[in-house]
């Protein structure tokens, strides 16, 4: 290909091929960048960090949970620390976690740019959500909240004794930096793909980012509002939720799911955007129904927002409605289930790999699919009357945005950590901590649907002696988990200092981000890259191709 | 600017009709009187103060897709104020 034809010279700036982890070495080179791969970093120590404050609350509540009398924390104890997990886990790590680390990085890479659009507002969004994150850490050091991570009215506005004000002004913050993130990839994917690089050309990942993006911009603003009005009630007494001062607590239901609902969609896709990239790789293999899985994205991105009202089933919401929404969120599954057979008929017949990134890209759909049927089943009325407030649905939602995307999160991680530090892993121990996770994970969490079916409500730490053994099992797999996780902090941080240097393309995948050297040198790619074909272009499939592969 | 200054006039004489129909006994008629007012300033504010006048069709379209969205939410979301009587609570 003629490549070299457009190589840009640009006399007034030497080419750069020093890598983007030598360009500077003062603290504001990383505080003040706007390398987007820099920002990337800056978020992935940031996250990881919350995951650790999560993680500890986590296993308080596993801990307080091996017996039945609940007689590690008081009350008030229990309900703040399951708060603050699931603040911190949702808006702290979970939300940012993959767009705002790998999709930082790879996003420019991968459509050929040499930065995001707006690299300033990119790095404002990092200082807006550190902002937020030292407000949630006062929040705990002064005591926490205790209404959970829904805020539900009345308790959050005329009861609940913690410092609600204060966590929820952190989110709200934290949802600026979301927005901000949001409309600099829209614009990204819009504007500054390489020339080439038409829509029917982008990887799936970037499929997916650009419709958690929509997300981001259209959900979170509803969130900020409804935030903004439980303070107001809390401290000027506006009624919005109180009926005494005429008020409507289910409207707050209705508004906090609105958000909420497209929220763990915003969790989920930026995953399956990963699984994509990661199953393609590993089969070597163009993805099976390109079109249906890109625009599977969009519809999910779409019809996400029209089935908040299954979590108001049995809140008093009519039934008129519940059956409305119950026939919406059982459309919302179809997309999804769309997109696993893809994953699964990609491999099929493929020159399959079996390194850690694909172990956890199996990981994922397993437990996804075992997340996303108990959804449908959450989602027929009859049943959700029974289930609704147990672990039922606590193991429902762990099972996607624990199971699903935290996996698909390690999984990225390791398909792109030789290309963002320029090292290789070890392998071996990559992958038992794969397996090590799985395991771990289905431990812990599938006693939950057992427990839950048989009527263990969630939120509670005294429970009855015949829930026991079921609540040790789960504790004894967050163990293992937390083995689990543990594992690639140790062997990644060791392949930084020993590891092997990594080649440009380790996995011989296709994608423009395999191109240029690992690490990347500060600007992305040292001449203009140019597209000619689509992605997913593997001599498996295109033996002719082999010879200049 | 002469322009923008009529509108302004016309938002506020709105405004005082919003006033003097909040006070009148119109009876079921009343909201909907103010939802035909408020439509009324709300248009004005996007015509001219946002200046959808001078857009091209692409802006527009973004306008109404916004509009369209509200209005999904808005209609779910009375889905279940409206119907919330029809099985007697
Ligand atoms: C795809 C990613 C999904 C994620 C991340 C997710 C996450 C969640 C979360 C966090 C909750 C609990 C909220 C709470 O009460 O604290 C929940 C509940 C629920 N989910 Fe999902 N979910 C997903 C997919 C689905 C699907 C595909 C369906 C149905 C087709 C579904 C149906 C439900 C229902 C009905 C509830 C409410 C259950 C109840 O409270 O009784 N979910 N989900
Ligand atoms: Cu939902």
């Amino acid at each position: 290909m003629s490549d070299a034809a457009l190589d840009i010279d640009r006399p007034d700036e030497e080419v750069e091929d020093i890598s983007y982890l030598r360009a500077g070495h003062s603290l504001g080179s990383w505080f003040l960048t706007t390398d987007h791969k820099r920002i990337a970093i800056l978020y992935l120590v940031s996250i990881t960090f919350f995951f650790l404050i999560g993680g500890v609350a986590a296993a308080l509540i596993r801990l307080d949970l091996l017996t039945p009398a609940g007689d590690l924390m008081t009350n008030e104890g229990y309900n703040r620390a399951f708060s603050l997990h699931g603040i911190i886990m949702v808006w702290f790590f979970l939300i940012p976690s993959i767009p705002n680390t790998i999709g930082n990085f790879i996003i420019p890479l991968m459509i050929g740019a040499r930065d995001l659009a707006f690299p300033r507002l990119n790095l404002l969004s990092w200082y807006i959500y550190i902002v937020a994150g030292f407000i949630t850490l006062a929040v705990v050091l002064g005591g926490g909240v205790d209404t959970g991570w829904t805020f539900y009215t009345p308790l959050s506005t005329m009861y609940a004794n913690g410092m609600v004000v204060a966590t929820v002004v952190a989110v709200f913050i934290s949802g600026f930096s979301t927005i901000l993130t949001g409309i600099n990839f829209i614009v990204t994917i819009h504007k500054l793909r390489a020339p080439g690089m038409t829509w029917s050309r982008l990887p799936l990942f970037i499929w997916s980012h650009y419709a958690v993006s929509i997300i981001f911009v259209l959900a979170t603003p509803v969130l900020a509002i409804t935030l903004i009005l439980v303070a107001a009630e809390r401290l000027f007494g506006i009624g919005v939720f109180d009926p005494a001062l005429g008020g409507d607590p289910l409207l707050f239901q209705h508004l906090f799911w609105f958000y909420s609902h497209p929220a763990v969609y915003i969790m989920v896709l930026p995953a399956m955007g990963v699984i994509s990239e990661l199953i393609t790789s590993a089969a070597h293999k163009r993805i099976f129904g390109y079109w249906f899985v890109a625009i599977a994205s969009i519809a999910i991105a779409v019809i996400g927002f029209l089935v908040w009202g299954h979590h108001m089933f049995v809140s008093g919401q009519s039934i008129y409605a519940s059956a409305f929404f119950s026939f919406l969120s059982i459309a919302v599954a179809v997309p999804s289930a769309i997109k696993v057979y893809n994953w699964t008929a990609t491999l099929y017949k493929g020159d399959i790999m079996i390194d850690a990134p694909l172990l956890f890209a199996m990981g994922f759909i397993g437990l996804f699919v075992a997340g996303g049927l108990t959804g449908l089943m959450l989602a027929m009325l009859a049943i959700d009357v029974h289930v609704h407030d147990t672990y039922f649905v606590v193991a429902h939602f762990h099972y996607i945005m624990v199971g699903g995307t935290v996996t698909a999160f390690f999984g990225a991680l390791h398909y792109w950590w030789p290309k963002i530090t320029g090292r290789l892993y070890n392998e071996t121990l990559a992958r038992i901590a794969a397996v090590v996770i799985l395991v771990g994970f289905n431990l812990t969490f599938f006693p939950q649907f057992m427990l839950g079916y048989e009527g263990m409500p969630r939120r509670y730490h005294v429970y009855p002696p015949e829930f026991q053994l079921l609540q040790v099992f789960s504790s004894a797999g967050a163990a293992l988990l937390a083995v689990g996780y543990a594992m690639p902090t140790f062997y990644l941080l060791w392949s930084l200092r020993r590891g092997p240097r990594a080649p440009a393309n380790p996995w011989g995948a296709t994608g423009l981000e395999w191109t240029t050297s690992s690490p990347p040198p500060k600007h992305n790619f040292t001449q203009q890259p140019v597209v000619v074909r689509g992605p997913y272009y593997y001599p498996l499939e295109h033996p002719a191709s082999r010879a200049n592969a | 600017m002469i322009r923008l200054v009529l509108v302004s006039a016309a938002l506020m004489l709105l405004l005082a009709v919003t006033v003097v129909a909040a006070h009148l006994p119109l009876g079921p008629a009343k909201p909907w009187i103010a939802y035909g007012i408020a439509f009324a300033k709300a248009t004005l504010i996007l015509w001219f103060f946002m200046e959808m006048r001078s857009e091209g069709a692409t802006a527009r379209l973004a306008m109404v897709a916004a509009g369209v969205w509200l209005l999904m939410m808005l209609t779910l979301t009375a889905a279940d104020y409206l119907t919330r009587s029809w099985i007697g609570g």
